[in-house]
């Protein structure tokens, strides 16, 4: 308002203003960073640096290979310490993305001299990359809605508990990187469809690249960036510059993402990416039409176009028959089963217990929704309506991104993460206009009289909206395309942003001071509950690193470290090639923790295998000896939380062995071990259940701790209580009987008189040499 | 004054008693008692020896003897000469080093006592020798169920090996237990409590070897480490950071089949006794920092008390060690420069700090110490009051352009008894302390110069 009326003096505040806000959001920012980084060393503080759950570890050891042997020996690794006797191609079966990400940290600090060890980089690799997260969202919502929501954007992700729960200090996930380059992708892609520079498109490329290494997750940019396009070209939103977003990333990333060795040929076989190619070929077609629109006569348009239309369905029609039968032909229509459960979210239960076995792949209960995004959730409609005034091409993406994540998050607990940052930018874009709102009307009551308010929040965007109010009004399309053009900066950020905006905020928008004001604090408050939210979840809810349980009781803190103590004793008294069975859970910290060779692991790649490990844990003992005994097998790890109450042990996860188990091997049938329907193990379990290796594995000479064998998680006592073991022996068990260690018995000797001999050599050899030690002077 | 005439004696008697050197036979000892203590793994032995010189020279020094499984796993030997009466009496270390004699029989090991001043002709000294062998009991039987106790064999003869006649000796050997299998007898020979008195035996030749075996109970901790490596890291800043790193093992009987943890839990006299799960490090006082962890991470079973003269770190291995069962930790801490670095009057600095393995009770095979000076400090050297070998290496550290010095000092088969100082001198100029910031400095003030020139520099070739 100021600069209209006396433009002269008024550039000069306006260019230090923008000078101030530029440094303010500057410092902002790396607050934000710092915020980010900080929230999630809850772990390391409450806990210690040290490496989380279970596909860390395998992460983890990854990286330690990888810093060992270099990039060329890990391309190259054949792991058989893990899937005996079958192996693993570890390069390439692994999204390399963050693994060499932390490699490359810890090989540039190490040749700095400073000597961090590889955990140490790992424990702290999600929190630097959760700050590169957030700022990522700033520069995509700032694309999007103005520096202002992008600000806002950025610190709402920083603190998301759903993205905290993934990037904690330790959590040396996948996710921890790709939730980064994901957000970087999508804002690359807005980059350039807002400008519709070249250069843009091929760091958008290069993004995607990265997020091809990170993740699996990728898939969801591959087709979400094509429906966004198709969504553009079906309302009629086509520019050249969609093209350079979009022809660009299909080539270009499809290339790269087939050099990712777990990704290969899949980036142009399989059904994921097939809606990519699809929309390649139809903005092609779009653009064709506009190029001969541009050239032809109305009417001569008219003519070419019936013509080619008639054609054109005869032949896509075909195209697209073919399509079909190919993708029918193949058994699973050329989709992954984690993928096809996307869509059908009964696929998994129905034909991959494995998927449905997982509890991250579960769908979310509601209250989940609130723990992990919080009052985000009512937040988003009100960005989504932000986004709609105007509608531009960027803003229509984040609609689809927060659509589309919204419902992949309904289908799977883990794709909440997705969720996350669609849900911040929303509720920062809504935050952002609101403040805009509400600040400009107070201003507008108080400001009647005086010019220039300094008013904190909000100058900086208002300003600038003002500035270009005058050249924008005409309307943003010519002035996006005149700044693509121009590749300078200070000219873009105008037209980036939607003018539109103050237009409407001066005419209509004004609302009464006090209502502005309650207003005012009702969001701070809803701010200030997220963030007492978010802190709450980041210390209490989601820093715990599973390895290490812990219970406050009234004479003080409780540590159960049993998992770490069974793996450190596997790790220093058995063989170095002895191999432990254990369910599939423990695979990767038994080879991390333990460096022990597992015949099945949380890389669930070979359904089989780990159906013989569960038929084994289901059968009765000498079926289940027979069947370790051809697999190597000389110890047998068991889960057993019933003496201290740890809920989620091999008991409880026991009818998943049997469903698995049963889905290859038919035997294992799971009604065996279900007592009319109900899941049991006191005196009214079926005798297959009391039979069975698991349950005697875990309640092997439990009785004798109490007298009455009760079981803590169960809550009643156990079946049967008093049997021996015949064909394992106890070698182990940790402090609290979390852990209890069991070494296959030798076969019996075919030759019963071979062992007696044998054992009186031994002996006399004994004797021999303790007589010439007995007198050494002689 | 008697101090002066004291060296003076010594200075002449080493001249005089060059040519009459080997003169062994012209010793012979008037009474010996032995007393060997086998309450742990660590085998302590004190010998009284009174000495007497029966030849025409002096004699400065005399030989003490040792068998060669002995020789092999002995960790220490101290010899103190006892002068004055009763009450009066007062010891002083005498020096005593490795020596070999050409005409060894049976590869006999030697060690050299030098007496303070040398033996006349005629006279007597009283000695204090106090000898520690490890890794001399010998489990049998070799592997144990959890419910058996261990029990061990020590070889030994029962007469004092000696290259010098023995007029009377007697030896006693305490046990740790009443309970005691078997013991060679050999008359007079007999059996009290936890005592076994062998003697008193008189007039014995030299080399009289009369071999035993006592078979007895022992459950006392055999925790051996096999290797340690202790980096104390020197920072002028003010600061010395301590980190052992462990590799422990129970050196006693193997464990053998089942571990049961409800019989190790619940009947904890008779399950597993001798077997070990708590451990005690003697650290420094004013310890701060202290951590106890491994490969995988914390280890949460610790206690820190610190006091006055010392700390002690009570600390549980993740699991219970049973016979030939292993486990590696590390523990780490910190201490207070000014107590252990100063400077010594020719203008060097020296650390001034313990040698050996601070758990208690321990046997270390394999003892490495790393005394990591600062980037810059030149001319290290060690000072120790025993043999060990040293080594010169260079370590990189945090934003290290050189390398700092390290100086390694390893030396096997370490018991408590080798927990004394010893010192480390350097010469450092404490200028080289500013290099790092000033590298930290100059590396952001390089960042805001080049950001500044980016800003200002137009790296367009068309000017628009």
């Amino acid at each position: 308002m100021a600069a209209l009326e006396s433009p002269q003096p008024a550039a000069t505040t306006t260019a230090m203003r923008h000078a101030f806000g530029n440094v303010l959001s500057v410092l902002i920012l790396v607050l934000i960073g710092v915020l980010a980084f900080s929230i999630r060393l809850f772990s390391v503080i409450k806990y210690e640096s040290v490496i989380h759950e279970f596909d860390p570890y395998f992460n983890y050891r990854v990286t330690q290979f990888l810093s060992k042997n270099g990039i060329y020996e890990f391309w190259n690794w054949f792991d058989d310490r893990t899937w005996y006797p079958l192996g693993r191609v570890i390069g390439g079966t692994v999204y390399p993305g963050l693994t060499l990400t932390a490699g490359t940290i810890w090989w540039v600090l190490n040749s700095l001299n400073i000597p961090l060890s590889v955990e140490t980089v790992c424990v702290f690799t999600a929190p630097v990359f959760s700050a590169f997260a957030s700022w990522a969202t700033y520069l995509l919502t700032k694309e999007v809605k103005g520096s202002g929501a992008g600000l806002a954007a950025a610190v709402l992700l920083a603190m998301v508990p759903s993205y905290i729960s993934r990037s904690v200090a330790g959590s040396y996930d996948n996710e921890a990187v790709a939730i980064f380059a994901l957000i970087f992708t999508f804002y690359l892609y807005i980059k350039t469809l807002n400008t519709g520079s070249l250069f843009y498109a091929t760091l958008n490329a290069l993004a995607y690249f990265y997020m091809v290494c990170s993740w699996g997750g990728y898939t969801f940019i591959i087709n979400l960036i094509p429906m966004h396009v198709l969504l553009c070209i079906v309302t009629g939103r086509y520019s050249p510059r969609l093209y350079i977003a979009y022809a660009p990333l299909v080539v270009l990333g499809t290339l790269l993402a087939a050099l990712v060795p777990v990704v290969g040929f899949n980036a142009v076989l399989t059904s994921e990416h097939f809606a990519s190619f699809l929309v390649f070929i139809i903005i092609h077609v779009v653009a064709l039409v506009y190029y001969i629109k541009g050239i032809l006569t109305p009417k001569m348009f008219k003519v070419a176009v019936t013509l080619v239309v008639s054609i054109g369905m005869v032949v896509c029609f075909i195209v697209v028959a073919i399509l079909v039968a190919l993708v029918a032909s193949s058994p699973t229509g050329g989709w992954s089963g984690r993928s096809l459960s996307l869509l059908d979210p009964t696929y998994a239960s129905k034909y991959i217990p494995i998927i449905a076995s997982v509890s991250e792949h579960q769908p979310p209960t509601w209250p989940s929704y609130f723990m992990d995004i919080n009052v985000l959730a009512f937040l988003v409609p009100a960005g989504i309506i932000a986004c709609f005034s105007p509608l531009s091409d960027s803003s229509s993406f984040v609609v689809l991104y927060i659509v589309m994540s919204v419902y992949f998050s309904g289908v799977m607990v883990r794709l909440m993460l997705v969720l996350a940052p669609a849900a911040c930018i929303m509720s920062g874009i809504a935050l952002s206009q609101a403040f805009d709102v509400f600040t400009g009307s107070i201003k507008y009551q108080l400001g009647g009289s005086s010019n220039s308010t300094d008013n904190a929040e909000d100058t900086n965007n208002a300003p600038k909206d003002d500035a270009s109010a005058g050249k924008t009004d005409k309307g943003e399309e010519i002035v996006k395309e005149r700044s693509s053009k121009k590749g300078k900066k200070k000219e873009r950020e105008p037209a980036d942003k939607p003018s539109v905006k103050s237009k409407a905020k001066k005419k209509a928008l004004v609302l009464p001071l006090e209502t502005s004001i309650v207003a005012l604090l009702l969001l701070i408050m809803l701010g200030a509950f997220y963030v007492i939210h978010c802190v709450w979840a980041a210390a209490e809810a989601y820093s715990a690193p599973s390895i290490v349980l812990t219970s406050q009781s009234r004479d003080g803190l409780h540590v159960f470290d049993d998992f770490r103590e069974s793996y450190a004793w596997l790790s220093h008294n058995t063989d170095v090639d002895d191999k432990v069975a254990s369910w599939w859970d423990y695979g990767y910290q038994t080879t991390a923790m333990a460096n022990r060779t597992v015949i099945v692991d949380n890389n669930t790649w070979n359904n089989t295998h780990i159906a013989t490990v569960g038929t084994a844990m289901s059968s009765p003992e000498k079926a289940a000896w027979e069947i370790f005994n051809s697999l190597d097998v000389k110890y047998v790890l068991v889960v057993f939380g019933g003496l201290i109450g740890y809920p989620s042990d091999d008991i409880n996860k026991f009818l998943w062995m049997v469903r698995i188990g049963g889905g290859v091997f038919p035997h294992i049938k799971e009604a065996d071990y279900l007592r009319d329907g109900q899941y049991r193990i006191d005196s009214e379990a079926t005798p297959t259940m009391l039979n069975c290796l698991m349950y005697k594995l875990s309640y092997y000479r439990f009785v004798e701790t109490d007298g009455k064998g009760y079981d803590r998680v169960r809550r009643t006592e156990i079946g049967k209580k008093h049997f021996k073991l015949t064909h394992f022996e106890e070698v182990f068990t940790s402090h609290h009987w979390m852990v209890r260690i069991y070494k296959l018995k030798p076969a019996r000797n075919r030759i019963r008189g071979r062992a007696k001999k044998l054992k009186s050599k031994t002996t006399s050899s004994g004797w021999s040499s303790k007589s010439e030690k007995k007198n050494p002077w002689v | 004054m008697a101090a002066r005439i004291g060296i003076f004696a010594v200075v002449v008697a080493v001249f005089l008693s060059i040519p009459a050197f080997s003169s062994a036979q012209d010793l012979q000892i008037v009474n010996a008692e032995r007393r060997i203590d086998l309450s742990s793994h660590i085998v302590k032995a004190f010998l009284t020896l009174k000495v007497e010189n029966i030849g025409k020279s002096a004699a400065a020094e005399m030989l003490l003897a040792f068998s060669p499984t002995q020789i092999k796993n002995l960790a220490m030997v101290q010899a103190l000469a006892i002068t004055g009466k009763k009450k009066k009496k007062t010891y002083l270390p005498l020096d005593v080093k490795p020596t070999e004699q050409p005409d060894a029989p049976n590869d006999t090991g030697y060690y050299r006592v030098t007496f303070v001043s040398p033996l006349g002709p005629g006279e007597t000294v009283s000695l204090e020798v106090l000898y520690i062998l490890t890794h001399s009991l010998e489990p049998f039987p070799v592997e144990i169920t959890q419910s058996e106790s261990q029990l061990v064999y020590y070889h030994d003869s029962a007469v004092i090996l000696s290259p010098y006649h023995v007029k009377q000796q007697t030896t006693f050997v305490k046990t740790p237990s009443t309970r005691v299998e078997s013991f060679t007898s050999i008359e007079p020979a007999n059996r009290a409590g936890k005592e076994i008195k062998y003697g008193p035996y008189e007039n014995r030749a030299s080399y009289s070897y009369a071999p035993v075996i006592i078979h007895f109970e022992n459950n006392s901790p055999f925790a051996v480490v096999e290797e340690l490596v202790r980096e104390i890291e020197i920072s002028h800043w003010g600061s010395l950071q301590i980190t052992e790193n462990y590799r422990l093992t129970h050196g006693g009987a193997r464990h053998k089949g089942v571990f049961s943890r409800v019989d190790y839990q619940s009947k904890r006299s008779v399950s597993g006794a001798s077997s070990f799960n708590a451990l005690l490090a003697v650290l420094p006082p004013r310890v701060n920092s202290v951590y106890y962890r491994d490969d995988i991470g914390n280890i949460s079973t610790s206690h820190l008390r610190t006091g006055f003269r010392k700390s002690e770190l009570e600390f549980e291995p993740r699991y219970p060690l049973f016979g030939g069962w292993r486990a590696t930790f590390i523990i780490g801490y910190r201490v207070p420069l000014e107590d252990y670095l100063f400077e010594a009057s020719d203008g060097r600095r020296y650390l001034n700090f313990t040698f050996g393995c601070p758990l208690v009770e321990t046997i270390v095979n394999k003892l490495t110490i790393k005394v990591v000076l600062p980037e810059g400090s030149k001319d290290p050297s060690a000072i120790l009051p025993f043999t060990v070998n040293q080594d010169l290496q260079v370590k990189y550290s945090y934003l290290d352009i050189v390398g700092r010095t390290v100086v390694v000092l390893q030396k096997d088969n370490v018991v408590p008894t080798h927990n004394v100082p010893f010192q480390v001198y350097y010469t450092f100029k404490p200028i080289y302390m500013l290099a790092e910031p000033f590298m930290l400095v100059s590396a952001f003030f390089f960042v805001f110069v080049a950001s500044l020139a980016y800003v200002h520099i137009d790296l367009n070739i068309a000017r628009k």
